[in-house]
Order: structure tokens, then sequence, then C-alpha cells
């Protein structure tokens, strides 16, 4: 029944709704992404096309200023997120009374409506009655209200704190799922030969969950570039632009001030960065797939 | 942050065959070894649950602080020094919230209702497709299946004018469909990912023997696989609710203006940009809105780990 000209046709039939689907709410808008942006469209239906005037516009203006600060607020979320889910599914792999429970603890931020964890954090970064400057003021770190949202270089921190927080949990379980299907002979082959914790943990887990950590941090990385809710949530970009990253820019351009042929020439630039993730994605799940090490 | 495609839980489709493997003799001497292996001592066993204690901190401070304030009456809570413990605490927010956030039910029955919607798209798009893909040897599968997951390389917001101006043009502005029809999209390629997965694993020789007994191939998905991928799509299903209603913000946030469809996320929004904000109304409002995701993951977790994360290492 197989490698028929029918049941080929039968599985594009099969395919037919989703890739319509796709075709029309995903790559219609990203053709058109392109089109617009060499374009002068804004609220009044007409528009002419203006060639690259939109893209010498962006980088005539502070539009380099705003990749180098997503590419930094971007780097130090993924890497923290890394460091954090590493650490914590080491600790959930220990094999402790408990840890189902832990296991269960640890899904909130991820399964939760983003934006209601967004809030309570927004909460937290208060400076008169917040918890942490409430905190650091009981144990006399800091010594009057610090309002971390009020101030550029602290919200921009306080901002990847809680992207961090957002994108802890995935990391963790996904780290987690790939500690324990490593193979427990290795362990116990290692253990007869009498090797320590941490030669084995050095010798077997850690080359064992690179690949898992590679693929990860792809991932990790393609999310948080694309990360929206939590600035726009806490801080819409401020205060003066400290956290406005490629995507909060290009929505206040084209959101908020209605500049769709301005906005989709940022979009593409936003474009051109995840591809190149992307193709680094692909590269490495296949190289995985293929059976080599990444 | 986009759910992603994994494979499904070895665990699931082959429970605990490594145990039942090994003769008894050779069991009790390998459970023997893993006990040895997993034997701490009393100082590792403290650094282990301090680590533990740390790092749960961190993922739960902002609902442990979120409860509290929720107990707090609004005096205690514009008061300093800070106190972590609500003096005087009481239940009150929860009562009064919902006064103070008129739309408050609704809001909730609109993201249950707009997650639904999204899933059921969801599911009718991709349980023929993953079938596709796990079954069919048709030319350019490869790519296609690769352009599929490209799509969650970008997310609405890169793609937010040209989806509103199809939203215009389509009316669905200002109803539910904007925000079920762009929402669901997004969720469609991990989506095809876990059940590709899951449908792989149903032995070829099932469609085969259908096939020879001339049933059509449309007549062998619908009675020979569908039954037997239920608990894979059961699990699709669960994680694309999930999603759905974690995501649930830029698409409302742009698409919609009307109170009468907002989901719980920008009710609340709305709610949060005030001037004067009663914020243990808010939290008590956010703990009321969650509670259904949290008894989920409760009773569900199992399933949802399997499906979302596993297969990290498949080769």
């Amino acid at each position: 029944m197989t490698g028929s000209r029918s049941a080929s046709l039968f599985a594009f039939a099969l395919l037919t709704p989703a890739l319509l689907y796709i075709l029309g709410i995903v790559a219609y808008p990203l053709v058109d992404t392109i089109n617009l942006s060499f374009t002068n469209a804004a609220l009044k239906p007409a528009y002419d096309w203006v060639g690259w005037a939109n893209y010498e516009k962006i980088f005539k203006a502070n539009f380099s200023e705003v990749i180098i600060r997503t590419v930094v607020w971007t780097f130090f979320s993924v890497s923290i997120k890394m460091i954090i889910g590493t650490f914590g599914a080491v600790l959930l792999n220990a094999a402790v009374p408990g840890r189902a429970l832990f296991r269960i603890l640890t899904m909130p931020p991820w399964v939760v409506p983003m934006a209601i964890g967004i809030f309570m954090w927004g909460w937290m970064y208060n400076g008169q009655f917040g918890m942490i400057s409430g905190l650091l003021q009981n144990f006399g770190i800091v010594d009057g209200p610090v309002a971390w949202l009020a101030y550029g270089n602290t919200a921009f921190w306080a901002t990847i704190v809680t992207d961090v927080w957002i994108g802890v949990p995935l990391v963790t379980i996904y780290l987690l799922a790939a500690m324990q299907s490593i193979p427990r002979d290795l362990y116990e082959a290692a253990w007869t030969d009498g090797a320590g914790r941490f030669y084995r943990f050095r010798r077997i887990t850690m080359p064992m969950i690179i690949p898992a950590m590679v693929t990860m941090s792809l991932l990790s990385l393609i999310a948080t570039f694309n990360s929206f809710d939590i600035i726009w949530i806490l801080t819409r970009g401020g205060p003066s632009g400290s956290t406005t990253t490629m995507i909060i820019d290009t929505y206040k351009t084209a959101i908020g001030s209605y500049k769709y042929g301005e906005g989709a020439a940022r979009a593409v630039m936003i474009c051109l960065f995840l591809s190149v993730f992307c193709l680094a994605y692909f590269r490495v799940v296949g190289k995985i797939n293929t059976g080599e090490r990444a | 942050m986009t759910v992603q495609p994994l494979d499904l839980d070895e665990k699931m489709a082959h429970p605990a065959d490594d145990a039942a493997a090994a003769p008894v003799v050779a069991r009790k001497s390998v459970k023997a070894t893993r006990a040895m292996i997993d034997r701490y001592t009393w100082y590792e066993y403290l650094a282990i649950y301090a680590g533990i204690a740390v790092f749960l901190f961190f993922v739960l401070a902002p609902f442990i602080e979120g409860f509290m304030v929720s107990l707090k009456p609004l005096s205690r809570l514009f008061s300093t020094p800070y106190s972590f413990w609500p003096e005087n605490g009481s239940l009150t927010a929860y009562f009064t919230m919902w006064e103070s956030v008129p739309g408050f039910w609704r809001y909730i029955v609109n993201s249950l209702f707009i997650s639904t919607a999204a899933t059921v798209i969801v599911l009718i798009m991709v349980v023929p497709a993953a079938y596709a893909f796990a079954r069919f040897p048709f030319p350019g599968r490869g790519p296609l299946l690769a352009a599929f997951l490209a799509v969650n390389m970008f997310s609405g917001a890169v793609l937010l004018i040209p989806l509103f101006r199809l939203m215009r043009q389509l009316g669905f502005l200002n109803t539910y469909w904007a925000m079920i029809v762009p929402g669901a999209a997004f969720l469609i390629p991990s989506a095809i990912w876990l059940l590709r997965t899951y449908m792989m694993r149903i032995p070829r020789e099932l469609d085969e023997a259908a096939w020879v007994d001339g049933a059509s191939r449309f007549y062998t998905l619908r009675r020979v696989i569908l039954p037997i991928a239920m608990p894979g799509i059961s699990v699709v299903a669960i994680t694309t609710f999930i999603g759905a209603y974690a995501q649930q913000f830029i698409f409302a946030l742009t698409f919609n203006s009307k109170t009468e469809f907002m989901p719980l996320p920008i009710g609340l929004f709305a709610y949060f940009g005030r001037q004067e904000v009663v914020w243990n109304e808010l939290m008590a409002a956010s703990f009321v809105g969650i509670t259904p995701v949290l008894i989920l993951i409760v009773f569900l977790q199992r399933y949802l780990v399997a499906g979302l994360t596993a297969g990290a290492v498949k080769t």
C-alpha cells in the first residue's frame, strides 16, 4: 500500500487543511510584511512603493541601538535560563524523597497564563511596597526603597529576571527528561569501577545531555528574541526606551503610531535574525537525529 | 514562550519494559546496586534540599507573594516597613473583587471559550496531517515538515501588521475569531510534531491488515488509527489547550477592544493599567483565574511532561 501514487495523493489530501491554514495565517502575512516594508502604508487605505526608504530611515534613527540592546537582553536571558535550568534539572534528578512533588512545583510559571505571572512580578518590583525592595530593606542591604521599573538600568535587568522566571521551568524539565533517558547501566558500570558522584556527573551526565542543551538553547533563543508580553506589561519599553527590544520597537511603530510600512521594515529585520537562529536549529537537530554529536 | 516540538515519552508507549525483562535474581542485584548509587550522605542530602529550596523559592516566589497580597487588607498593603506575612489577613478581597472587576466571570468564560475553540481547530487540522507525516513517504515530506516547524520561530508579534489587515478584511476585528484564528495557527506545528511521533509508534501492520480486508484509506484512519491514537490525541489536546490558555495576550490586546470578548489576561491588564490599582483584589482575581490550570497540572503533570519534554535525547 505504500509508495503508490494514490498513497501520496491521499497524504496530500490529509495535509491540505493544515497547509492552507498555515499558508493563510503565517505564510501570507510573512510575504505581506516584506511587501509592506517597501511602502509608506499607514492608516489611510492608499499607499505607495517607496523602495528602501523605510530601511534607510530606521537605520538613520536609533535602530542599531535597539538591535544591540535586543542582543544583550537575549544573551543574558538565555544564558541565565540555561544555567538555572541546568542546576534545577540536576537537583530534581537526585533520588531524594519528595522529588515527584518538587517536579510539579516547578511547572506553574510555564503553564499559568503568562500575563498573570507578570502582574505578580509587577507588584514585586514596586519600590514602596513590593517584596524585593521590602525584603532588601528589611535585611539592610539597600537603604531606601528601590523602584526597580523606574530606572533604565534596573528595569532592563528586572525584565530579564522575569523572562528567565518564565523560561526556567521548560529548560529544567527538558534537561531533566534528557538526564532520565541516560541508561542507568552507564552509572552502574562507572559506580562498580569506583567512580565518584562528581566524576560520574562530569564524564557521563554532561556529555550525554549536551545535545539536549544545544537544542534547548536554540529554542530558548528563538522564544526569548520574540519575548513581548513581559516587557509590554512591565514597562512598555520604557523608561525612556531602555527596555525597547526589536519586538517592542516594532509594536510601538506599527500599532502605536500606525506607521505600518516602517513597522514592517523593522519586523523584516527581526525575521532576518530569526532565520539565522532557525537555520542553526535545523542543522543541529538534523545532526543529532542522524546520530552525530552536535 | 512557545511550547516546542518534542517527542512523546517512551514510558507512555512502553510502560516499564526494562524492569520486566530481567530474571528475578538479576533484578535483585540490580536493585541493590541502584539503592547503593542513590544513597547520599547527610551533607549531600542537606546540599540537595537546600539547593531545591532556593530553586523552588525563585520559581514560586511571585505566587507566594501574590497570595499574601490577596490576603492583606488594602491599608496594610500600602504601609511601610514591608512585612511578608499578612497581619489581619482575610479573604475579603476574594469577595469584593467580583464587584470591582465587573466582567470577571465573563473574562474567565471568554478565556476558556477561546482556548477550547483554538484546541478544536488545531485538532481538526493536526490529526490528518500528523497521520500523513507518520505513514506516507510522499515526495517533499521532510522539507514540508521542516516548514511546519519553522512556523514556531515567528511569534505573532512579528506578523502583527499584516495579520491586523487580514483580520480587518475578514471582518474578524473585535470578535472572538480575531483571537482564536491566529492563536490556533501558532499551536499547529508543535501539535503536528507531537502527534506524528505518537502515530509512528502504532504498528504499520494494523493499517495493512485493514487494507487487505478491503477498507478504504479514510476508513482505516477513522476506524483503526483514530481509536488507537486516542491517548496521544488527548495529550495533544491538553497541551494545546494549556498553551492556548497561557498565551492569550498579544492578539487579544491588538485585535479586540470590546470588553465583553476579552480573555482573562487582557481583562485584568486593563484593570492593572489604571491609576489606582486595588492590588489585593487584582491578586485574588489572578489566583481564581489560574486555579483551573493549577488543578489541571496536579492531575495531568505526568502527561504534560511526557508530551512536552521527553525525547530530548531521541537518538
